[in-house]
């Protein structure tokens, strides 16, 4: 009988060492001080600012590098004056570039489909309902370009995920598929 | 013994058989019962045709109004008995000439919408807005009724996806059955033996085996041989884990399902992560990428919940998504209060070693999934990949560079290429494993 208890006493401690790993908590580190930065990380904490974090908004009034002011407001008007008025700047070789389908592919598919039918994963699934055709709507660059930088209704501004210029080339792309439908 | 219930018992499976008989009725009960109510609305309204109304307005209206909230526009539910229908057709066909009219209903609607423009529909006709009025017309359906038969009935199919455990279970069960019996009819036949008077030989006494192991001097040197290699062999193992986080799976403060959003609903990653394509570091999203969908997504489906995550743990963390970003649902607005959301991060490598996301990710065009693992089957995301050094320059070393489609750099390309005596470079031979790329 003594045998069965030494078993058994064997089998709790391996259970006990086993269920000491734990995949929420991050692993030792050897040397810490070669693992962390003494410079600010990306999004880490900081005490240095008052609000506790490393990203700071920059300072009013500042431009960062690159800036191109957009004079078009964001409100009907704004759409409508856009519409008529704003034209790409892209030359020949951005134009019809692989880029802009690309582009297309990765922040528009899923909501306005491959071929811009408005029939995207999402509205296939009925996550996202009354997305339009680009053929049943009146469209221009420059009203694209507008509303991929505001949004318009239900669709959310992408102005922080395509830049600029990124946006202009999605523009082109949509007015091809336009063509195409 | 006794207390083991049978397993293969028929007023179980009756019972069984019953309960999911039962639970198949009330749908079928409710799914009769929802069209009858309907049937009956449409008498009392215009004689639209709601079928072809749901058809018109998932197509037209669906994007900004909702039946049952609001959402850019106004609820519609019920919406022919705040105006006639002349106002509407005139509304639907064009909002904007309405409200420059001066009409007081329209001005009130355009005001109490934060002033945003309805797009005008002036190739609807009055029949087709007949359909759509007939269709808001309708009363709610019953669906909660529908949606727990559905759950309950579903239930016992999704119980053969968990079976294995089951079995496991059971055979555990059983062997443990089997061990407790073996003592028992051990415990019998000694009793048996002893009323018949047979005499068990006692065991007769030996050197105890551990007497004998340590005078076989051959066989302790060869053991402790072992012994020493296996715990090296451990030691080794510990060591080389410290500082690795793979499997890493912290929780999180929203708990953010990729399996969701990448998997089901096939979102780019790089819609979400966008920084990955042109910069150093792939980018938490910030909030407004969630509120791009989420503004009009305020809660999940009924399918989209798990036995292990229910629809109503979903939602919660969608609320833990608007108060964070101070959006008031009911009115359809941001309320200025914000507060950070405090992310873990996952995958920290150490301060010494450089890496970039947009040099893999853009010009390297390797996918997401190479060093990030099936993220789109991932309920929690964890750490895939080990980030060692070994497993980099494994990487470096089988990698082919994509050369086609890169003219600035052929002529480079085809010199190494010749040096090395391939066709096809891989990273390591374009410089891929010298210290400086990486530590510096």
């Amino acid at each position: 009988m003594k045998r069965v208890y030494k078993i058994t006493l064997l089998f709790g401690i391996t259970i006990l060492v086993a269920s000491c790993h734990n995949n929420s908590a991050p692993n030792y580190q050897y040397f810490p001080n070669m693992y962390e930065s003494v410079g600010y990380e990306t999004y880490s904490e900081s005490s240095a600012f008052a609000n506790g974090k490393e990203g700071q908004l920059p300072a009013t009034g500042t431009i960062n590098r690159g800036f191109e002011p957009y004079d078009y407001e964001n409100t009907p008007e704004g759409y409508d004056l856009a519409k008529a008025n704003l034209k790409s700047p892209l030359d020949s070789i951005d134009r019809g570039s692989d880029k802009g389908k690309e582009l297309f592919e990765i922040y528009c598919i899923s909501c306005h489909g491959a071929a811009g039918d408005g029939k995207g994963k999402l509205v296939e699934r009925e996550k996202f309902l009354g997305v339009p055709s680009y053929k049943d709507r009146v469209i221009t660059e420059g009203s694209v370009f507008h509303v991929v930088t505001y949004g318009l209704n239900a669709m959310g501004s992408h102005a922080n995920q395509l830049s600029v210029h990124e946006r202009w080339l999605v523009a082109d792309y949509v007015l091809k598929l336009k063509s195409q439908l | 013994m006794k207390k083991v219930g049978n397993h293969n018992s028929t007023s179980r499976k009756m019972f069984f058989s019953l309960a999911l008989m039962l639970t198949f009725s009330l749908t079928s009960i409710a799914q009769v019962a929802a069209p009858a109510a309907a049937a009956e609305v449409p008498v009392a309204t215009q004689g639209g045709d709601p079928v072809k109304g749901k058809e018109l307005f998932n197509s037209n209206c669906a994007a900004c109004h909702k039946l049952d909230a609001k959402a850019t526009g106004p609820m519609l539910r019920g919406i022919s008995a705040k105006h006639d229908m002349p106002w509407l057709y005139k509304w639907i066909h064009n909002s904007a000439d309405l409200i420059k009219s001066g009409d007081a209903a329209a001005v009130k609607v355009y005001e109490a919408n934060n002033k945003v423009p309805m797009t005008a529909f002036p190739a609807l006709s009055e029949g087709d807005i007949d359909n759509i009025i007939a269709y808001t017309s309708e009363p709610k359906a019953e669906a909660p009724v529908a949606a727990v038969g559905g759950a309950v009935a579903g239930a016992p199919q999704e119980g053969g996806g968990v079976s294995n455990s089951i079995i496991l279970g059971a055979l555990a069960l059983v062997l443990a059955m089997l061990v407790v019996m073996l003592f028992l009819v051990n415990n019998v036949l000694r009793k048996v033996a002893k009323a018949n008077g047979i005499e068990v030989a006692p065991k007769a006494a030996t050197t105890p085996i551990w007497v004998a192991f340590a005078k076989n001097q051959f066989l302790v040197l060869v053991t402790s041989i072992f012994l020493l290699l296996a715990g090296a062999y451990f030691v080794y193992g510990f060591l080389m884990q410290i500082g690795v986080d793979q499997g890493y799976e912290p929780i999180q403060p929203i708990h953010y399902s990729h399996r969701i959003h990448a998997g089901d609903n096939e979102i780019n990653c790089k819609y979400c992560h966008s920084a990955a394509r042109v910069s150093k570091n792939a980018g938490i999203p910030s909030l407004n990428v969630c509120m791009n969908c989420h503004k009009n997504i305020a809660e999940v489906a009924e399918s989209t919940a798990t036995p292990e995550y229910s629809k109503a743990f979903y939602d919660e963390q969608i609320q833990k998504l608007y108060t964070a970003v101070g959006w008031d649902k009911s009115t359809q607005s941001y309320t200025g209060k914000t507060q950070p959301v405090k992310w873990v991060r996952i995958h920290n490598l150490p301060d010494f070693v450089y890496f970039n996301h947009s040099q893999h990710v853009t010009v390297a065009g390797i996918e997401c999934q190479t060093c990030h693992g099936p993220v789109e089957t991932y309920e929690i995301q964890k750490q895939f990949a080990p980030l060692t050094m070994g497993w980099c320059i494994n990487c470096h070393r089988k990698t082919e560079v994509k050369m086609k489609g890169n003219e600035y750099y052929t002529k480079i390309h085809e010199e190494l290429s010749k040096k090395y005596g391939v066709d096809k470079l891989t990273a390591a031979q374009m410089g891929g494993l010298e210290c400086g790329k990486c530590h510096y």
